[in-house]
């Protein structure tokens, strides 16, 4: 925990070389927590938060593109980040507008957010994790990934990726190994986890996508946890 | 034959399937290395080539038979016509299949099978071996099919079902249609490849003579009464292209046609039409080879859902438009699903590895016009009479342009996922 402190803190001061202004300042963070709701299938941020589908977003203000640290990103973030890439307010206003227009073969499957003020807003929200990290609640119920809940038991299955690799090549005919996305989003390297409460959300109807509510109705358990250990491991 | 089939059947139905398949190294005793030639490097054929030559990881020798040293598809060949793609765009080459696959690629033509000596002959003369052979020629069309069309008149009045210059040749042909002109299409009969195709081909037209020659007026005969998402297309047409498209279906004399390459006319059930450009999509049977082979019954060539083993021989496998396996339309999608199941067989019959039951599935999408997609598509399972279907889906009418658009999108990504999954 003192480790993360201090690397928000580092992001703290890069961020405000460029602005002391105020989290709040370009946004309401109260309005930006239920956009926020949109990324969180893929995002947390808060105490705790981890990398699932996409990274986690503490320190997010200040931080170099690319750079957390077991996430795997698109060559094309990574590059930037290489580059000297920090990601301050004007860049992450531009890479939520429209990702792909940002870094083309980004992995975040997200079709942008065109109205201004809700980038704002957003911004704002995030913003508080990165600015002030002391003031964090402790105690607040941890933002996570998890846009469904799967029977524990569920989760708890572990998958045989040889028969996932089998089962995979049905899922490869859209979904590109090597993670590209365009109008398809990419799926490796998710987190086990997150795989399984997404394709279960689709089993039970709770996400619309016709295609994969027919693709994951006629997987059993044990073969979405199959596809789920091996799409995590794939290279 | 029929001994023969009969005896086989029995040998693979249900669980004895997988047994039958996996105790057969035999095959390959003789000779080193097991070897599969794959006949034809489309949707089917490179597919299956390429995941037996991955997943045996060089245990089985594959070589892939394709006179075509450039594959263009067939899928988004309607776009490319109306200018949604460039031709270079749905143009593929095999040079990773040779490089990164060790696929032995042979451009030339397989011109005789003798099943009995198990082996190949090609055009250029060679002999080739197999242990197990895959087909996956595509499609023929039937003689005759079309009253005053055969295949000398594809230049005057182009099919552009098999696509390359036959696609660019339409494209020109409607480019050049004079003002107010006629394009008229004579539509197949089920079963033929690609069911929502030549609708497609018939929205993406409409969209460039709306553009360039909006005068211009759009006929169809069709030997059909009703045609796959034809509620969608008819919506799509009534909102993009109002008053331009003619459909005449089998209840009017759609199915009652002849053409006259030379004067350019139509004649649907008696009425002689003056036309400026004929796409005449006939009648369709599987490729050549697979007669040649002897292993078709009708126009189609019978297959066992859980293997895509052909039901008159058990060495070959005939995947795509050229198999009659069930419920699967004639699709790239299909193809390249059966050929994953197709692959896992042969894959365990000849190095024993493990065969998982065989599932497909297919979806296909059409562009109705800029960014309005719609799709239909189903999951399938291997019975032991045919490859049957369990769950489909369809786009609704009335859709809001959103969703379509995010539909159209969904399209581009299959596109370049299905493509790498066929050449790597
Ligand atoms: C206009 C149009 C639009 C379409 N759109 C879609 C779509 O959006 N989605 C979709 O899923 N499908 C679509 N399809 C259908 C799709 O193209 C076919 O179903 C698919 O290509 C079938 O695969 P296949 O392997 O059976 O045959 P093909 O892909 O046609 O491959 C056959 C190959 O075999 C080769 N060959 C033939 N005979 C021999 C021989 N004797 N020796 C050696 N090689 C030989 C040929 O050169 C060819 O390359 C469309 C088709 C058309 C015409």
């Amino acid at each position: 925990m003192e480790k993360i402190r201090k690397t928000l803190v580092a992001g703290l001061v890069a961020a405000t070389t460029a602005s002391t202004a105020s989290a709040n300042e370009f946004g309401d963070a109260e309005a930006g927590l239920k956009i926020f709701n949109e990324c969180k299938a893929c995002h947390s941020v808060g105490t705790g938060a981890k990398n699932r589908v996409g990274p986690q977003l503490n320190g997010i203000f200040g931080r170099r593109a690319g750079a957390v640290d077991g996430f795997k990103y698109s060559k094309g973030l990574a590059r930037m980040g290489k580059d000297g890439l920090l990601w301050d307010f004007d860049k992450l206003d531009r890479y939520v507008q429209n990702p792909k227009a940002f870094a083309s073969d980004t992995r975040m499957n997200y079709k942008g957010l065109k109205d201004e003020a809700k980038r704002a807003d957003l911004l704002a929200f995030l913003r508080q994790y990165s600015d002030n990290p002391q003031n964090i609640p402790e105690a607040a119920p941890t933002i996570t990934g998890t846009d469904h809940s799967v029977d524990p038991t569920i989760l708890a299955i572990q998958g045989d990726p040889e028969y996932g690799e089998y089962l995979s090549s049905e899922c490869t005919t859209c979904h590109q190994l090597t993670g590209d996305n365009d109008g398809i989003p990419g799926i490796i390297g998710w987190p086990a986890e997150d795989f399984v409460i997404a394709m279960h959300a689709y089993k039970d109807k709770f996400r619309p996508h016709p295609v994969m509510q027919m693709m994951s109705a006629r997987l059993s358990n044990d073969e979405i946890a199959a596809l789920a250990a091996y799409f995590e491991a794939v290279e | 034959m029929k001994l023969n089939r009969r005896g086989f059947l029995g040998a693979t139905a249900g669980a004895a399937a997988a047994a039958s398949l996996s105790a057969p190294m035999v095959h390959a005793a003789g000779h080193g290395k097991p070897k599969v030639v794959v006949i034809g490097g489309g949707a089917g054929g490179a597919t299956a080539a390429r995941y037996i030559a991955k997943d045996s990881k060089g245990e089985i020798e594959v070589t892939l038979v394709e006179p075509t040293r450039t594959y263009y598809t067939c899928f988004f060949s309607n776009l490319y016509m109306a200018g949604f793609r460039d031709l270079g765009s749905i143009a593929h080459s095999y040079g990773t299949l040779a490089a990164e696959y060790g696929i032995n690629v042979v451009h030339d033509w397989a011109t005789g099978i003798d099943r009995e000596a198990k082996t190949v002959t090609l055009a250029g003369g060679a002999t080739l071996n197999y242990d197990r052979l895959i087909l996956s020629p595509g499609i023929d069309f039937v003689d005759g099919a079309v009253e005053g069309w055969d295949i000398s008149a594809q230049n005057k009045m182009p099919h552009a079902y098999k696509a390359g210059s036959q696609s660019e040749l339409l494209k020109a042909q409607i480019e050049a249609m004079p003002e107010g002109g006629t394009f008229a299409m004579v539509a197949p009969p089920n079963p033929f490849r690609c069911p929502p195709g030549p609708y497609e081909r018939i929205s993406m037209v409409a969209h460039i003579l709306k553009e360039k020659n909006p005068t211009a007026k759009i006929l169809i005969a069709d030997p059909k009464e009703k045609f796959s998402k034809m509620a969608l297309f008819q919506e799509g047409w009534g909102n993009h292209y109002d008053g331009m498209i003619d459909w005449v279906g089998a209840d009017f004399g759609g199915g009652n046609v002849s053409v006259n390459p030379h004067d350019m006319t139509l004649t649907i059930d008696g009425d002689v039409n003056k036309v400026d450009v004929c796409n005449v999509i006939p009648a369709m049977k599987a490729g050549k080879i697979c007669d040649m082979a002897g292993i078709t019954e009708g126009n189609w060539a019978p297959v066992i859902a859980h293997t895509m083993q052909s039901k008159v021989d058990e060495n070959i496998h005939v995947l795509g438009d050229a198999s009659n396996q069930g419920d699967m339309p004639k699709s790239g999608f299909a193809a390249n699903s059966q050929a994953k199941v197709a692959a896992m067989a042969v894959r365990s019959a000849l190095t024993g590895s493990k065969l998982f039951p065989a599932k497909f599935t297919n979806t296909c999408w059409s562009l109705i016009d800029t960014n309005d997609g719609v799709k239909v598509g189903a999951s399938y399972e291997a019975t032991d009479e045919k490859i049957a279907k369990v769950d489909g889906f369809i786009s609704k009418t009335g859709e809001d342009a959103e969703l379509r658009q995010a539909t159209f999108e969904e399209s581009v990504g299959w596109y370049a996922g299905i493509t790498s999954d066929m050449f790597g």
